[in-house]
């Protein structure tokens, strides 16, 4: 379980930062292409320098190391990297149970990466990232290449998995609909700033 | 056997050959010529100068000048490895991680070689000290060169994928063990091809001095088997140090991948 707070915040093109997203809640991010929404996702997982305070509930970021911290406060970018051949390398541990809710056959484990399309490789970047049961979820357009169908097995997986471990999430979409349906709070980027929506 | 000496007669015949493949490339235009020259013309400045100072050196062996120019080669074995590399580290580091990584590998097997294994008197014998290091100093310099240079590229190409695994907690040396082993890989390879074809595909240079100087053959053969593989164990060594220290520092004190330490590519 895990609640996200910032204080003067500073990631690049944006000002300062103050926000609150309370475990288990799910807090929805859009604004312009290139507008800093990666990069801030990016300053929050501490894989840029950036300036301000992050909590991770009382624990500052700086009081947990680097890959601490980036453990707990787990990060799907909008694109899935893979460093070994097989699938199956990239897992420490396999939770098949988490492999169905996402459509994946167990069986996907043993392919080669290259064998994937890119939704399966979405998908499987998802699960490897939930294995670790991060307290804080950064999602960066987790759909963007499913179909609707996976689209809504993605979003249901996340909202069941946030109320049920207490999961903080935020959550970057381009679309009004999906932002609509997982948050419960919007917030949207307008020249250089942080907005509330809803 | 004495040692026949050469004349400047000599040289001038083996650079008319090297002055009709200039002419050569020029009708051909493969563009080749400046360099081929330039480079011709320093071998015979550098080596003559060379020359000169080990001839100095030899009557005037004094241990501070003996020091002087083992620095001297040092440095620029460590400008060397910087203008081989594509993507360099910025500021001092560029200089400083190769430069480091040599002196600790060089200087310690040569210092090694001469001390226990040589057992010249006195140990900083010019005549032994300086061949013995320039030969390592040269070797190294390739296996340093290469096992940088992969590093910093891979990293580059690889970003994304090095960045994948920090961000699931992996620690940098994790994110970052495939392109170690692969880089020392690179810059150990000229070595051990050297060593499997030494004396079947090629003779080594240094074991043909010997033998033009009128050394025996088998001590000469003693002398380049002695010589290999100290160059092997100092390549080895250099090629980690650069690689550990190297690695180490594309990453900052939390463990974030800095590529903006590196240099934009050169063409």
């Amino acid at each position: 379980m895990g609640s996200l707070t910032l204080k003067q915040f500073k990631s690049p093109l944006l000002e300062p930062i103050e926000l609150h997203i309370p475990a288990g809640h799910c807090t929805t991010l859009s604004g312009p292409s290139g507008s800093g929404k990666s990069r801030l996702l990016r300053a929050l997982a501490d894989l840029d320098p950036h300036q301000g305070e992050a909590w991770l509930d009382d624990r500052e970021m700086a009081s947990l190391s680097g890959p601490a911290w980036r453990r707990q406060v787990g990060m799907l970018p909008a694109e899935s990297a893979w460093w070994d051949e097989r699938v199956g390398d990239h897992f420490p541990e396999i939770d098949n149970t988490l492999l169905e809710r996402l459509n994946l056959s167990p069986d996907t484990l043993q392919w080669e990466v290259s064998r994937l399309s890119s939704g399966e490789r979405q998908r499987l970047a998802m699960a490897r990232l939930l294995c670790n049961r991060p307290s804080i979820l950064l999602l960066d357009e987790p759909t963007a290449n499913l179909d609707q169908k996976n689209i809504g097995r993605v979003e249901q997986l996340i909202g069941e998995w946030r109320k049920e471990h207490q999961t903080a999430v935020f959550w970057v979409s381009h679309d009004p609909d999906q932002r609509q349906r997982v948050g419960e709070q919007a917030w949207r980027i307008a020249n250089g700033r942080l907005q509330v929506q809803r | 056997m004495t040692l026949i000496q050469l004349t400047p007669l000599d040289l001038t015949l083996s650079a008319i050959l090297v002055l009709a493949l200039a002419l050569l490339s020029l009708r051909l235009s493969l563009g080749i010529e400046r360099q081929l020259l330039i480079a011709a013309l320093r071998t015979v400045v550098q080596l003559l100068l060379l020359g000169l100072v080990l001839k100095f050196l030899f009557v005037q062996s004094h241990p501070l000048l003996i020091a002087l120019l083992a620095l001297f080669m040092l440095f620029v074995a460590g400008y060397e490895v910087m203008a081989r590399q594509q993507r360099r580290f910025l500021g001092i580091w560029g200089m400083g991680v190769g430069t480091l990584s040599m002196f600790i590998s060089s200087f310690t097997v040569t210092l090694l070689a001469l001390t226990i294994i040589i057992q010249a008197e006195p140990w900083y014998h010019v005549q032994y000290l300086i061949p013995l290091l320039g030969m390592l100093l040269g070797n190294t310099m390739s296996g340093v060169a290469i096992s940088l240079d992969h590093l910093t590229h891979n990293a580059w190409q690889q970003r994304q994928q090095i960045e994948a695994r920090l961000l699931l907690g992996h620690t940098w040396e994790e994110a970052i063990r495939q392109l170690r082993r692969n880089a020392l890989r690179s810059g150990m390879i000229p070595i051990i091809n050297a060593m499997a074809a030494a004396g079947v595909v090629s003779l080594p240079g240094m074991m043909t001095g010997q033998i033009l100087a009128g050394a025996p053959p088998f001590e000469a053969s003693k002398y380049q088997i002695l010589i290999m593989l100290l160059i092997a164990a100092g390549t080895g060594f250099g090629a980690m140090a650069a690689v550990w220290i190297g690695s180490k520092h594309l990453f900052d004190d939390r463990e974030r991948l800095r590529l903006d330490r590196l240099s934009a590519a050169k063409e």
